[in-house]
């Protein structure tokens, strides 16, 4: 019964001495959102690479639709949609001309692209820019051509490698909003992105990776009640960091000091946050675990050198 | 708090079955064998009719832009024609060419309309090919579709070909207006000069594949295109080399060029046209691979 829609299975890429990804293994099932998550240099964009037959793996195998990857890269391809990271919109086309030219590459008659391009630039709210250059557009009309160009040849699965860094509010919820679209039709897509509230948003199922590895995987929600604490207080100003060595220590289940700012994990708030009307002074700040606070827990709050 | 407990579970909620361990069709043993080893730079070009809408896509920027580019292409050879034809011409005269006596920009255009088709291609395969590969990532993205990288590499060869066979027909057509040469060959002379075009678009690749920046080209035609323009019997017959020079000139793709192109021009059948043909098949099948290799390599990350 198993036909297996998008599967990787232990994965291994080293450049040199550096092991980039190591014994990654992951699936995508159709009409599901995956979502990649870690630091720069975690692996992604090598990971998106494998999966598109750019780069190819030092070990593992990855399978696509039912093909192997890279053998039949090219018949996984006509099956796939990309946006890549930086944008490689043709910019001496208009918008439709874009979209017929990458047509053409799938092999598609001009007639049949023709016949499409209006859907698409109404899809990626382009219609009034048909005959725009890119370099005319802004950023987000940039990233939604880029998408419109993804879908050109109606793919089963999408990649898309960072699609709404940025971008401006407005245009980054818009890309979300085509973004379920999509879904809602159906289609596949695996995205990597740097902001939780986008992979909360979009993804099924999340995939952290840091130093190459696989350290989670889960849905959101899942993952979040498995590693943290519901509730946060974050405190801030002069003397809070001696709280870290105060009785208040023993009202959180978990502290955690960074810049000026601490940092209480707990199940149950209300004691602590009466505690704290004792500092007023301090400026305390009172909300849920997110998706941040997991990152941040799995993968360190450093700043990586090698980003 | 562990942390690794649902981790390797396959999608809770949706899939009720488990996933199978191994994938049907027995491709396991097909994926071991893909990473039995990374495959070689140098394996043989896999072409298909893959690299057309790739050119059609240069084909279709250089439609918008075909006339100015026409004029920049063609104003500078024929400027050398005018003022050297006819200029060095009145000094030098008539000029001896397999035993005939021609007027010297006879000789000058029949040797110049190669060194055109030389440099048109060169520029194409160079500057243009590396802002479409390098600045403007355009191939990463034609290749996130079913195009190969072997494909794209094809099509950016043939497009300096048909750029430098434009800018050929064009001087021709200048030449034939101003009566310098009307020998029927020509016609020869054309598929010939698409010829000289493809090989330099293969040797200008490899240079391309080698490139960090636009810097680099300029060495190209200072140090390699430059001193065989003045090698190929453009501007002098190679009979003024002295043996030694002429033993290297003899092998240079631009002097086979030209010794196929100038007899047309004169109303001749070359000499020895096998062998020059061969020298060109030769360096550009050569170079093509090269190239192609090198560019691999390059996109290999």
């Amino acid at each position: 019964m198993n036909q297996t829609f998008f599967q990787v299975e232990h994965l291994h890429k080293r450049y040199g001495d550096a092991e980039v990804v190591k014994d990654l293994s992951f699936c995508i099932a159709p009409g599901e959102c995956l979502g990649v998550i870690g630091p720069n240099g975690a692996g992604k964009t090598t990971t998106i690479r494998m999966c598109l037959g750019h780069t190819l793996p030092d070990g593992g195998s990855i399978t696509a639709m039912g093909l192997p990857m890279p053998h039949e890269a090219m018949a996984i391809k006509a099956q796939l949609g990309v946006v890549t990271q930086f944008d490689t919109l043709d910019p001496d086309f208009s918008c439709a001309e874009n979209l017929l030219v990458y047509g053409r590459y799938f092999g598609m008659k001009d007639a049949a692209i023709k016949a499409r391009i209006p859907q698409l630039l109404e899809f990626a709210a382009l219609t009034h820019k048909a005959d725009a250059k890119p370099g005319e557009l802004s950023g987000g009309m940039r990233r939604r051509l880029s998408l419109a160009r993804a879908l050109v040849n109606d793919p089963k699965l999408l990649l898309l490698d960072e699609p709404t860094t940025g971008l401006d509010p407005q245009a980054r919820h818009l890309m979300w909003e085509r973004l379920q679209v999509l879904l809602q039709q159906g289609k596949s897509i695996l995205l990597t992105t740097h902001f939780m509230d986008e992979a909360e948003r979009l993804c099924n199922r999340l995939l952290v990776l840091d130093h190459g590895q696989k350290i989670a995987e889960g849905t959101p929600r899942d993952l979040i009640a498995a590693h943290l604490e519901p509730d946060v207080v974050e405190v801030f100003g002069v003397g809070a960091h001696a709280l870290v060595d105060s009785p208040l220590r023993a009202l959180a289940a978990r502290v955690e000091v960074s810049g000026e700012t601490v940092f209480f994990y707990t199940q149950d708030s209300a004691p602590l946050l009466q505690a704290l009307s004792a500092y007023p002074q301090l400026r305390t700040l009172h909300r849920p675990a997110n998706l941040e606070d997991l990152f941040l827990k799995l993968t360190g709050r450093q700043i990586r050198e090698d980003a | 708090m562990s942390t690794q407990n649902n981790d390797n579970k396959p999608h809770e909620g949706r899939r009720a079955a488990p996933m199978p361990e191994s994938p049907p069709g027995g491709q396991r043993g097909h994926a071991s064998a893909e990473r039995g080893g990374p495959q070689s730079i140098w394996r043989a070009p896999e072409l298909s009719m893959r690299f057309w809408p790739v050119f059609l896509r240069n084909l279709l920027v250089w439609r918008k832009l075909a006339i100015p580019s026409l004029v920049g292409n063609i104003a500078e050879p024929l400027m050398w024609l005018v003022a050297f034809g006819y200029g060095m011409g009145a000094l030098v005269g008539q000029i001896t060419v397999n035993g005939q006596q021609v007027p010297y920009i006879l000789f000058l255009a029949s040797g110049s309309i190669c060194m055109s088709a030389m440099q048109s291609a060169s520029f194409e395969a160079l500057y243009s090919a590396f802002s479409r590969m390098h600045v403007q990532k355009t191939w990463d993205g034609i290749m996130n579709a079913p195009v190969s990288l072997d494909n794209v590499v094809l099509a950016e060869m043939l497009w300096a070909a048909f750029k430098s066979l434009f800018t050929v027909t064009a001087i021709m057509g200048v030449m034939l207006g101003l009566g310098i040469s009307h020998s029927p060959k020509l016609l020869v002379a054309w598929p010939i000069l698409l010829g000289v075009g493809i090989t330099f678009s293969c040797i200008a690749l490899i240079f391309n594949a080698l490139a960090k920046g636009y810097d680099f080209f300029t060495y190209y035609f200072t140090l390699f295109l430059t001193p065989m323009m003045f090698l190929s019997g453009v501007f002098f017959p190679l009979e003024q080399l002295p043996p030694v020079v002429r033993l290297v000139a003899d092998w240079l793709p631009l002097s086979n060029a030209v010794a196929l192109v100038r007899p047309l021009f004169m109303d001749q059948w070359p000499a020895d046209a096998l062998r020059h043909l061969l020298v060109l098949a030769s360096y550009a099948l050569a170079a093509f691979w090269v190239a192609l290799a090198l560019t691999r390599k390059r996109f290999a990350k």
